[in-house]
């Protein structure tokens, strides 16, 4: 035990380090592009969106719990880009050669991707607020949010983990990242509610795990505990589901890759 | 010779989808010994090396690390073994002391423990000066340095190079070359492999020539080359007439295995010259022929390589980049 927390603790502060080492790219990570959303989607359609719709003051307290899901989805399904390098270059190899328990390296990128995405939540949070986007559940509804995030966040890493042990070149890994992250966004609650989209999109957008995501955040941003405690019940029940089928698919793409 | 084997390797095979990358493989490694896998791209050394160290299930045989099976006691086959992967295995970012620091961490080493070895290897391997510069500022040379420091960094009782020295240059290839020979004195079993004839030759107590997943011979280089049939004398003589009865004269004499005529002389193998040259020296001058030249060929690995694969080893077909 002493051991497993030893080695956990030292990969991930390789992360870490290099995250800290690439200054440009820790810039970026902070002030992420999503937050270009927020700021620029939220104020360019506050005319265009009808508030009637949209359920909400205005747009961008509408979007905010959309921005902060859509920032899990991408740190989720970049998650595993580091270890496709590792497992390019050899380093991976590397540390499996080594008496480490086998899932050190992978709790270790859990724990830091689920980290970095905490910490752009509470940006994103923090920036809303300044455009007068106060979460009305408060302290306890921004870690529920959190809690939420995590939730999906380690799915959909597990997601990028097996894509990365699975493909056969890194051209392949991204092509297929590219392929998700839209249709994912915009077949969810993220930017319009599900009931002023077309019917065949609606529909589509039931069985996205995003969607459940955002409709138990986007009450605890807007209106408080009663309305949003049974969508948070619900996306908890399908977050489990979603992260036992993902991390199953993931263990196997791993013992698959790694002998 | 009765020697303690460290590495035993039984009929070992490993499939990927149909294709054979190692076909039944038998062998084992003394203690103490530098062993080599020779062979071309694609030969499947870094995949036998890879079971070796517990990286890939066999398809079918086994293979023990002092007496450890690598499959199910892999735990305790990863705590006897440094591994040096065929890639850079480097990480740009970090140092080459953060490199070695988790790697520490990794082998459960205390911090004192860590920093102490740590000093010593980066001593080791010259890299003292560089070690907190991040490792993308290195040279091929360093980099394959760190590289070996890594792999060093347990005090393995065997240590795994996979092709140490592919694509360095002359110097770089001098130094990693002296570095596993001190640490063969140190009494290290050390695994290498290696696509170049004269690594193999110069460094590898003992060695398998690998091709197309199937071992072809397996010894000392010397060894090796003697079962080819022995050295050849190559003699030019001055009187072309005298070559006939010469040859007659050489033949069936006790260190000499086989005489043939070439145009300007003869090609004599012997099986050693200690023993051969005087004789033939003497015939010449027992029949008065005077020799206008004479040549004594080592047969090379080069020799032994063709004679086994039937190919040069340039001459083979790399297979895919990323697969080698
Ligand atoms: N992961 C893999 N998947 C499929 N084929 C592989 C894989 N690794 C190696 N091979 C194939 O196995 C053979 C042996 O490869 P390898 O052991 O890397 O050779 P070497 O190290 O001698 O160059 C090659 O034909 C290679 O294409
Ligand atoms: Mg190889």
């Amino acid at each position: 035990m002493e051991h497993y927390w030893q080695e956990i603790s030292a990969l991930t502060m390789r992360w870490v380090r290099r995250l800290s080492r690439e200054k440009f790219s820790m810039l970026f990570t902070l002030v992420q592009p999503m937050l270009f959303w927020l700021i620029f989607f939220g104020n360019l359609f506050q005319r265009a969106a009808d508030t009637q719709v949209m359920q909400a003051p205005n747009y961008i307290s509408f979007l905010a719990a959309g921005v902060v899901i859509m920032t899990v989805l991408n740190n989720g399904l970049a998650g595993g880009v580091d270890l496709l390098f590792d497992k390019e270059n050899g380093f991976l190899e590397r540390l499996m050669s080594t008496p480490i328990h086998r899932t050190s390296v992978i709790l270790s990128r859990f724990i830091f991707v689920m980290a970095i995405t905490s910490m752009q939540v509470l940006v994103i949070l923090g920036v809303s607020y300044l455009f007068g986007v106060h979460p009305a559940t408060g302290i306890l509804g921004v870690a529920t949010i959190l809690l939420i995030g995590m939730m999906f966040g380690v799915g959909l890493t597990a997601i990028s983990m097996a894509m990365a042990f699975s493909v056969k070149s890194h051209g392949d890994f991204f092509s297929v990242l590219g392929f998700l992250s839209l249709p994912m966004i915009f077949l969810s609650s993220a930017l319009v509610p599900l009931t002023a989209m077309p019917g065949w999109m609606s529909f589509l957008a039931q069985f996205n795990p995003m969607t459940w995501a955002i409709d138990a955040v986007r009450p605890l941003i807007l209106s408080g505990w009663t309305e949003a405690l049974p969508h948070v019940g619900m996306v908890i029940l399908v977050m489990l589901v979603f992260d036992a089928l993902c991390l199953y698919g993931g263990a196997k793409a791993f013992r698959r890759a790694m002998g | 010779m009765d020697r303690t084997i460290a590495i035993n390797v039984n009929r070992l095979c490993k499939t990927y989808d149909s294709h054979k990358a190692v076909d039944d493989l038998s062998f084992s490694i003394y203690a103490g010994e530098i062993f080599g896998l020779l062979g071309p791209n694609g030969a499947g050394k870094s995949t036998t090396l890879r079971t070796l160290i517990t990286l890939l299930h066999p398809t079918s045989g086994t293979a023990t690390v002092m007496g450890h099976d690598t499959v199910r006691e892999a735990d305790t086959v990863r705590t006897l073994i440094g591994y040096v992967p065929q890639e850079r295995a480097i990480d740009r970012f970090l140092t080459g002391r953060e490199h070695l620091q988790l790697l520490g961490a990794l082998y459960h080493l205390t911090t004192d423990e860590a920093t102490k070895r740590i000093n010593e290897l980066l001593k080791l391997v010259d890299l003292e000066d560089h070690a907190d510069r991040p490792a993308k500022t290195y040279s091929g040379g360093m980099k394959r340095k760190l590289d070996i420091a890594c792999g060093l960094l347990p005090n393995p009782k065997i240590l795994f190079l996979d092709e140490p020295t592919l694509g360095l240059d002359v110097q770089s290839r001098l130094r990693i070359w002296e570095y596993v020979r001190m640490l063969k004195a140190r009494g290290m079993t050390v695994v290498m492999t290696t696509n170049y004839l004269d690594e193999a030759d110069q460094l590898c107590d003992r060695l398998a020539i690998i091709d197309g997943g199937k071992i072809k011979t397996l010894g000392s280089p010397v060894e090796l080359k003697i079962a080819l049939g022995g050295d050849i004398v190559s003699l030019t003589l001055k009187e072309l007439d005298r070559i006939p009865s010469l040859e007659t004269e050489l033949k069936g004499r006790p260190a000499i295995k086989s005489v043939r005529t070439t145009t300007k002389g003869l090609d004599i193998r012997v099986e050693s010259p200690e023993k051969a040259l005087p004789a033939i020296l003497e015939a010449t001058n027992r029949l008065g022929c005077s020799i206008e030249f004479i040549q004594y060929n080592r047969p090379r690995l080069d020799d032994v390589f063709i004679a086994h694969t039937g190919r040069a080893i340039t001459e083979s077909i790399p297979e895919t980049e990323s697969a080698s």
